[in-house]
């Protein structure tokens, strides 16, 4: 270990690690249950793109996984740490704003990746998946895990107790997150709702990660690329400069 | 040679308490210092300015010489902290907390300071065992341990012995004291004046955010408190005796400022006609000195 980066980084990945039934595990149950349960009532009466329901829901269920986690990661160290008081171990050392940031995130991503990893090796067995364009998985699923974790870090830093932690993802993450798409495509919702999906940054997180299995999606990879791109560096640019105002960490 | 800690004019304000209010102070390498005051008069609000974790209104302050703002890196390079709280994180053992706090400071093999600052505070036989396990003395010999991991050259030690046995006590001051001599500086906060009387060369008493005395331990001692001669005698002593002397529980208390003058004292008890039924000879302490500063009477510089 050396440095503040890379030992924040390893300490948070740890720190999940340690207690993988309840970080890993459990995400990989719930999520197995969702498919099981929505392949069981829909599968034979909906096709997507031309492609089986069960073998659609499969990647939705992977991002879903990968984002609901980065935010998990870096929202609950954040918040335990405050609570606790232990975050003083890492406000003494030199560690500067942007090490702070980039760790607390790649954590996130990581710990997405492992469960959406995870997610896809429990899914896979239940309906034939292909890799079409594997690049675009791999972009959207670090950029979309990192655009939680930069939430994470906000919302970390913001919540004063736990509730309010949940408060953010109950009436903001979660509703987001079923809205763009995990369990349908938004070309099956009333143009009043597609048009709303539209606004919604997971939608394209969710299509774009989508468009690298099958090879067909809602929008074009590209526009989807665009718009997630320019959300975290919007993202990154807000946090870096909560953290270097101190707000809530340093009084 | 630059000061080990400089504080010039720090105020800070929380809401409408004013916790720190133009403060100024220098501590020179090599000081055993100490920062006395009563709960709520600043010590940690001052300490946490100099760490970082609180961002003073106005004031400038320097760690041997960088700036604790535009030069954190470097600044928190040069101090240890032991904080008040009792924190520690549950998920590592002693051993994974300490090697985690040095990477932070960018060290990548500690471990044979680890054992060394292990072995010395009695952590020995705890270093595999997790945070969660260790009692309350133990949880707090690991914050020594953690401000240590990157050899300050200035330690600041937030009330290390609240609740903390003698035996590590002991242990602790002899370690601390130690690293003092090799050429650390270390600033205490404690609410056990003995123990700031007997380690600290020099003490600043500080009282709702302002610096209400600053002296050697020596100094302060010699200008609130004497030497006292102190009786208990079987008759009630004549007034022009009493002048300048107290009593409490039955006890006299006589000042005097050289020995010589004790035997004067005692002749005109003994003219006064009365029995001396136990004597003893009171020492300056610092408590007198704290309690005498906190009821106002001002001691400057000197
Ligand atoms: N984060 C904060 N928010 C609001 N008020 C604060 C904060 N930190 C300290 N204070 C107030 O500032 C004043 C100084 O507090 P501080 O903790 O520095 O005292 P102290 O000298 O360390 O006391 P003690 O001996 O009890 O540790 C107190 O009135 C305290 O309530
Ligand atoms: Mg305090």
């Amino acid at each position: 270990m050396r440095g503040g980066f890379s030992t924040l980084l390893y300490k948070e990945v740890l720190r999940f690690w340690k207690v993988a039934a309840q970080t890993v595990a459990a995400p990989v149950l719930t999520a197995l249950l969702y498919l099981l349960i929505f392949s069981h009532v829909l599968e034979g009466h909906v096709k997507i793109h031309g492609v089986a329901y069960t073998a659609f829901l499969i990647p939705g269920l992977v991002i879903m996984s990968v984002l609901q986690n980065a935010f998990a990661n870096s929202s609950s160290s954040l918040i335990q740490s405050k609570v606790t008081g232990n975050i003083v171990f890492v406000l003494l050392p030199p560690i500067s704003y942007l090490e702070f940031f980039a760790a607390y995130v790649l954590a996130a991503v990581v710990r997405g990746c492992v469960v959406g990893g995870g997610v896809l090796l429990a899914t896979l067995w239940f309906a034939p998946v292909s890799f079409a364009e594997p690049w675009w998985i791999l972009i959207f699923a670090v950029l979309g895990g990192a655009i939680l974790g930069s939430l994470g870090v906000i919302a970390g830093i913001w919540a004063e107790k736990f509730d309010q932690l949940a408060a953010f993802q109950n009436f903001l993450i979660m509703p987001l997150t079923f809205l763009s798409g995990v369990f349908y495509s938004v070309h099956s919702l009333p143009p009043f709702w597609q048009q709303l999906s539209h606004w919604n940054p997971i939608f394209y997180m969710i299509d774009g990660f989508r468009h690298g299995f099958f090879g067909v999606s809602d929008a074009s990879p590209w526009l989807s690329l665009a718009v997630v791109g320019s959300c975290f560096a919007i993202l990154t640019v807000f946090t870096l400069n909560l953290l270097k105002s101190g707000y809530k960490l340093r009084a | 040679m630059s000061s080990a800690i400089r504080i010039e004019q720090v105020s800070k304000r929380f809401g409408s308490v004013q916790a720190l209010d133009g403060v100024e102070l220098e501590i020179a390498q090599g000081e055993f210092f100490g920062l006395l005051g009563p709960n709520g008069a600043g010590k940690t609000t001052l300490i946490s300015a100099l760490a970082g974790l609180v961002r003073p209104d106005s004031g400038r302050l320097r760690v041997m010489g960088k700036d604790v703002q535009a030069d954190y890196r470097a600044a928190r390079r040069q101090l240890g902290v032991v904080p008040q709280e009792l924190v520690f994180d549950p998920f590592f053992s002693v051993r994974e907390s300490l090697q985690i706090q040095s990477g932070y400071f960018g060290i990548a093999d500690n471990e044979a300071w680890i054992d060394e600052i292990l072995e010395n505070l009695g952590l020995t036989s705890k270093a595999d065992a997790n945070m969660r396990m260790l009692s309350g003395g133990m949880k707090r010999r690991v914050l020594v341990a953690q401000a240590l991991v990157h050899r300050p050259p200035v330690i600041v030690l937030d009330e290390p012995t609240a609740g903390v046995d003698v035996e590590l006590r002991q242990t602790l001051w002899a370690f601390i004291r130690r690293l003092n001599q090799a050429g650390h500086t270390i600033v205490l906060t404690t609410h056990y004046l003995e123990e700031a009387e007997m380690l600290c060369n020099r003490i600043a008493m500080l009282k709702a955010g302002r610096i209400v005395a600053l002296d050697t331990t020596g100094n302060l001692l010699r200008r609130f408190s004497t030497h006292s001669l102190r009786l208990r005698t079987d008759r009630k002593m004549p007034a022009e005796l009493l002048a300048g002397g107290t009593e409490s529980g039955g006890w006299w208390s006589l000042p005097f400022d050289t020995f010589d003058q004790v035997e004067g004292l005692l002749a005109r008890v003994r003219t006064a006609g009365c029995g001396i039924s136990d004597l003893e000879i009171g020492k300056p302490d610092l408590e007198e000195v704290f309690v005498r500063v906190m009821q106002g009477q001002q001691a400057g510089q000197g």
